[in-house]
């Protein structure tokens, strides 16, 4: 497995928020990290791709300590779709897909032919070439999610990371955009990562989960080992009833309870 | 696809650099002497002496230059704090910036009495550090920073707070009438001996457009920044070097000068979008027609006296400002 995390610690101030988490991201296929709020979920992504610093252990691509690599060589390696990014204030479509060319580019960022060509693609496979003369402003929700995955596919990495990628759209949009990732890991083989919210979709689209604790690794392994009563109690609080998906035969959160008392 | 969008930049850009011509030719012809083409043509070309040619070619042609450049610097550090901090209402005057020169200013009068403009400069370029050091480390102190309006508080608190320690060294020293006919923002003085600062704010000018696309990324936000490979740390650094440059240096021309940092950039979006690529050369043509007629307008408007620049750019800024304000503090929301 190319990406190792091992021993990795996390904190802000004297609160430490990611304890001593190891593991391996499969090639390949795609990893959701689950967790309740304020769970380091999101801070285990970040510290992962060098957007926060980690006070100890180390991220290792290839072999290599990603601290000890060039953070646009890296860029050219992992892409990372942060939560809900602004806007982007009235640039067009176009012109930030462009963007994701940063690390290949060098001087003013004149567009290569291969940039062309790769920015082209990315608006084709996102189906958001369309509107790629639009703002990106004046876009609907799930639009501009799958411009900003556009941009990330134009960086033309093996892995992608998504910090929640389905926040603040509806059902049909929330679907549309984890299609579309799950589209790009078959065909394309690309390796994803991503914290998600919602239970039955991490278990509908997922090769392998991860549920943390309090910063804390609880389990991981494939949907059946994870979406359980007993790890959901662990990692939620919560009393489940798992069932499975009639359609995709995947495990699922039938209904729950808050578990009283303690 | 691209290439049609470049070259209605360049039209866009030709069309505004017409303009500042136009601005540049009125301010020189016109004033409380007057002058005519073939004088200005004499005056740049010819050895003719007199006090009517010398009057043109020490008071008006450097005036106007200095004019240019301290709108261009003003307007361009204004764009990269808006760009750098993601706050539309980011503007030098109003965080800190030039009222820290300024500060600085009034001490070195006070204490080198017979200090150069170089030296004045320099200890401007201190002084609008320690403004910036002052707001933006008060906005660093609180967890998550701060939104754009509390930042726009301390900054107008630092502001008071910059400006005091200004006059009472002048009080103390007794060089108020030396401060203030810096403070007051004017360009009454500027002679050739001045303009040592341009190449600085040039300087200043050149490093902005060089690092346009950088400021671009970081415009988006800074994870993404981070994730496209670039060193935020680094960049973040230059920038806030060349805005310092920018601001001292426009604060050793002019003194202390704010909302042309805040005005321009908006305009000069709603022309040419939000690539910084384009936004930083277009400002600094705008910006610097905007200071050339701004200064044009002071000296003619109630001629044979000058009317106080900064209250003019108050009168168009302060509504611009609440403008903006009202908005929700969004950029073009």
């Amino acid at each position: 497995m190319r990406l190792q995390v091992e021993d990795i610690r996390v904190g802000y101030d004297e609160q430490t928020i990611v304890h001593d988490i190891s593991m391996a991201i499969p090639d390949g296929k795609i990893t959701t990290i689950i967790g309740a709020n304020g769970c380091g979920k999101s801070t285990l992504l970040k510290a992962i791709t060098r957007i926060i610093n980690h006070e100890s252990g180390q991220v290792v691509l290839d072999g290599k300590n990603i601290r000890k690599m060039k953070t646009k060589e890296l860029a050219t390696q992992l892409a990372i779709l942060p939560q809900s990014p602004e806007s982007a204030q009235g640039l067009l479509v176009e012109e930030l897909v462009s963007y994701g060319r940063f690390p290949y580019q060098k001087g003013f960022g004149n567009l290569s032919a291969k940039d062309k060509e790769m920015i082209d693609w990315a608006l084709e496979v996102t189906g958001t070439k369309d509107f790629r003369h639009k703002a990106v402003d004046a876009l609907s929700g799930g639009q501009r999610q799958r411009v900003w995955i556009a941009m990330a596919l134009a960086q033309e990495t093996d892995i992608i990371f998504l910090d929640e990628p389905t926040t603040y759209l509806d059902m049909a949009h929330q679907l549309e955009v984890l299609e579309l990732l799950h589209m790009l890991n078959v065909q394309e083989g690309r390796t994803i990562v991503m914290v998600l919210h919602d239970l039955n979709q991490a278990a509908r689209f997922s090769d392998y989960i991860l549920a943390l604790s309090h910063g804390h690794l609880i389990r991981a392994g494939e949907p059946e080992e994870v979406i359980t009563t007993e790890v959901l109690k662990e990692v939620f609080n919560i009393d489940a009833v798992i069932g499975k998906d009639p359609r995709t035969n995947k495990p699922m959160c039938l209904t729950y309870d808050l578990i009283k008392g303690e | 696809m691209k290439s049609s969008y470049k070259i209605s930049f360049f039209v866009k850009l030709f069309i505004a650099v017409c303009i500042l011509f136009v601005i540049a030719f009125l301010a020189i012809t016109n004033g409380a002497a007057h002058t005519t083409l073939q004088d200005v043509w004499n005056a740049m070309v010819a050895k003719e002496g007199g006090q009517y040619y010398s009057e043109l070619r020490e008071i008006r042609f450097p005036r106007a230059i200095a004019a240019f450049f301290v709108g261009s610097a003003l307007a361009v550090a204004g764009a990269i704090m808006q760009g750098m901090t993601r706050n539309p209402i980011a503007d030098p005057g109003l965080l800190g910036l030039t009222s820290g020169a300024n500060m600085m200013l009034a001490i070195t009068l006070a204490f080198i009495p017979g200090a150069s403009n170089l030296m004045i400069m320099f200890t401007c370029f201190i002084g609008a550090a320690i403004g910036m050091v002052i707001v933006y480390g008060i906005g660093m102190s609180t967890r998550g920073g701060l939104s754009p309006m509390k930042l726009v508080l301390a900054g107008a608190a630092v502001t008071a707070f910059l400006q005091a320690i200004a006059d009472g060294v002048g009080i103390l020293f007794d060089i108020s009438k030396d401060v203030s006919m810096w403070t007051a923002g004017g360009l009454v003085g500027t002679t050739w001996t001045s303009l040592i600062i341009v190449p600085f704010i040039v300087f200043g000018l050149l490093f902005a457009i060089l690092i346009s696309r950088q400021l671009t990324i970081l415009s988006l936000n800074e994870e993404v920044a981070v994730g496209l490979g670039q060193n935020t740390i680094l960049i973040k650094t230059i920038m806030m070097v060349v805005v310092v440059i920018l601001a001292g240096g426009a604060v050793a021309l002019i003194g202390n000068l704010a909302f042309v940092g805040l005005i321009i950039p908006h305009i000069v979006r709603a022309v040419v979008g939000h690539d910084y690529r384009l936004i930083i050369p277009m400002s600094i043509i705008v910006g610097g027609a905007f200071m050339t007629l701004a200064d044009f307008v002071s000296r003619v408007i109630n001629a044979p006296f000058e009317t106080p620049t900064v209250s003019l750019i108050a009168l168009i800024g302060l509504p611009f400002f609440l403008v903006l304000v009202r908005k929700g503090g969004r950029v073009n929301g």
